[in-house]
């Protein structure tokens, strides 16, 4: 297993770095121009000097491992200098955003607790109601539960999350005046009537991210557990005079998790994908809101960072779903 | 007696109630399928919807012929004509039943308009898809050399953050496909180019998958021990047999296809104003949603439900194309 870990985690290196050479390059032939929002007063001698301090002088072969450096030295560096009060750094170039002159990772960095919020919660929501709807499914096969929650698993799949978003806005902000529209970010949960207002901001995003978290995992639930119900080892269980729930949670919940645990593991970069546009719906101002905003000013460092970090996210989840794919079920083996 | 004949008779497949019917037509194999089809209701009823969609937008502009981006100022905000049953005071009127925009364009004109595109942006980007897929996934399947490379280059496309690179390629190549095609031709070949090379990963997946179980049976090694060809192999005995999971495949990259094309030109990377297209009527109404709430359901309610239907079609067609099921 250890073997086989550390050579997914070798093989993972030169995907990643093929991965960011993709993105790069798209940008790199890309037509959009940083300068192109200056005045064209600009003389164009002054102009070509900016575009040099912007670092856009160099060939790409002279940039692109330049900012490999810098986002697998550099940065780490700078990290450990903040954590322990080292001086690794030592003062090198970090990786700069075009737009706002500052370090790339200081504005992730703010913007990333809200994403992780609002996205974290509503994954775990979702995993949380899928999992017992998903389970009842499949030992009421065929019930009216059943039908019921195929169908809302249907409309889970079917209605984009840009439209749920609006609707519910719509009923519940607009019509009913119970929760607000907006995401405020800047507000800090100190007593009871401001933690209110937090759950309040918050049910809208989680659950309209939740309800397509619902949608997959429950169906992967659902079938996984009827795969499992129909097996040898549950007559037995029955046969040596079990109950019905030590037969179900116990022996087969326990079967069933296994490509389960997997399927939610390989949902998490997906989630972040659909919080770009739920962001979008509820003015979050997260990692996704973040993105749109870089992408429209040219802002080819900002959008090529956080576009990496999602790849080393995708990454990541599909090793540890491999990983945990062996060590839940011994019949597998890697090696 | 009566116990031997009824052990007997599912061997042979009779049915002993069912009337004798020599006369009965020839069956096919895709009869079976859309008996099996028209047996499962919601893939039913999602085709019908589907045809009900595709003929609104596709010939409602001939009965409905009022210029989607025709602007009358004097005729703007106009409300839905159902308002008038609650609320009489509002502006209504029996020439505009889905009521118009804040420039005054008809919105029914809108949505057809708008559905044309996304309709057709959604299955021409799905046959591209698949047949990426299909090619890939046949070569990968059928020839061994080519497999371990293709299949690694699948992976890693796959482990490619989709949204923000077609959020990318949206931004920056609009402007000279623009300009080489046209406003609406070239933004419609990069969307459709852009969903196509994004979303072929799963078929060619399937489509390995399947063809690499089809080459081990003893229809290809007789077809093979007669001198077939590989390519004649792959047209007349590989690609048939691996139709279903194709189809069934194009459904669910119908369904994404849709959804994806509504999400770019939702978040205002689609289409541009002029060319509406459901995603985009929905992003343009959602600053008025408060006043006017019925200008985000229509287009909203439009792409939620051809989904819908597209993914009920999915799931029967996947019922109907399993021989396993097919017949019980």
């Amino acid at each position: 297993m250890l073997n086989y870990t550390i050579r997914r985690l070798v093989l993972s290196v030169p995907t990643l770095l093929f991965i960011a050479f993709v993105i790069f390059m798209l940008l790199e032939l890309a037509p959009g121009d940083p300068m192109a929002s200056m005045p064209l007063t600009i003389p164009p001698e002054v102009r070509q000097q900016m575009r040099e301090a912007l670092g856009l002088g160099e060939p790409w072969w002279v940039r692109f491992p330049l900012w490999l450096k810098q986002f697998f030295i550099v940065e780490p560096q700078y990290w450990i200098d903040n954590a322990f009060g080292t001086n690794f750094a030592d003062g090198a170039q970090r990786i700069i955003s075009f737009q706002s002159r500052s370090p790339v990772f200081d504005t992730i960095a703010e913007r990333m607790p809200q994403t992780l919020w609002v996205v974290g919660m509503s994954y775990v929501v979702g995993v949380a109601i899928a999992l017992p709807i998903g389970i009842i499914s499949a030992y009421k096969q065929y019930s009216v539960f059943d039908q019921a929650g195929t169908f809302v698993s249907m409309i889970g799949f079917s209605v984009p999350p840009f439209f749920s978003g609006v609707l519910v806005i719509v009923i519940f902000s607009v019509q009913l005046g119970w929760l607000p529209s907006i995401y405020d970010t800047t507000h800090r949960v100190v007593d009871w009537n401001t933690f209110k207002f937090q759950l309040q901001q918050m049910i809208m995003p989680v659950m309209v991210l939740a309800l397509q978290t619902t949608a997959q995992v429950s169906r992967y639930m659902r079938a996984s557990m009827l795969d499992n119900l129909g097996q040898d080892y549950v007559r037995t269980a029955r046969a040596k005079g079990m109950s019905e729930s030590v037969v179900v949670m116990r022996h087969v919940l326990r079967n069933s998790m296994i490509p389960v645990v997997t399927v939610i593991a390989l949902g998490i970069p997906s989630i972040f994908g659909g919080a770009i546009i739920t962001e979008q719906v509820f003015k979050v101002n997260g990692l996704g809101q973040l993105l749109i905003i870089a992408l429209q000013g040219s802002d080819i460092p900002m959008v090529m960072t956080i576009t990496f970090l999602l790849a080393v996210l995708i990454v990541m989840m599909n090793l540890i779903a491999d990983i945990l794919y062996g060590v839940l079920d011994p019949r597998i083996r890697y090696d | 007696m009566t116990d031997i004949s009824a052990q007997v008779q599912p061997v042979d497949h009779v049915d002993p109630n069912a009337p004798f019917e020599p006369e009965e037509k020839a069956r096919n194999q895709w009869l079976d399928v859309w008996d099996q089809f028209r047996s499962h209701k919601g893939a039913m009823a999602g085709l019908i919807f589907l045809i009900f969609i595709t003929m609104f937008c596709a010939f409602g502009p001939f009965v409905w012929d009022v210029d989607p981006g025709k602007l009358d100022i004097r005729n703007k905000d106009v409300r839905p004509i159902y308002v008038a049953i609650w609320d009489g005071d509002a502006k209504t009127s029996w020439a505009r039943p889905m009521g118009t925009d804040h420039l005054g364009r008809d919105i029914m004109a809108n949505i057809m308009q708008g559905g044309r595109i996304s309709l057709a942006v959604g299955w021409t980007a799905m046959i591209l898809a698949i047949l990426i897929g299909t090619l890939v996934g046949v070569l990968a399947g059928y020839f061994k050399r080519l497999d371990w490379g293709l299949m690694r280059f699948t992976d890693l496309v796959l482990s490619l953050p989709l949204l923000p690179l077609l959020l990318v390629m949206m931004l920056l190549f609009r402007d000279p496909l623009r300009a080489a095609f046209g406003p609406e031709n070239g933004i419609f070949l990069l969307i459709v180019f852009g969903i196509g090379i994004t979303s072929w990963m799963q078929t060619a997946r399937i489509v390995r998958g399947d063809v690499m179980a089809l080459k081990e049976r003893e229809f290809v090694l007789a077809a093979r021990s007669i001198g077939t060809p590989p390519r004649r192999m792959i047209t007349r005995h590989i690609l048939p047999n691996v139709l279903s999971p194709i189809m069934v495949s194009a459904t669910l990259g119908l369904a994404t296809a849709i959804i994806t094309e509504s999400a770019l030109s939702f978040l205002g990377l689609g289409f541009p104003s002029d060319f509406p297209t459901w995603g985009k009527i929905l992003f343009d109404s959602v600053d008025r949603m408060t006043a006017f709430p019925e200008r985000v359901l229509w287009p909203g309610l439009a792409i939620s439900l051809t989904v819908l239907a597209v993914n009920y079609i999915g799931d029967g067609l996947r019922d109907a194309l399993d021989p396993r099921i097919r017949g019980l």
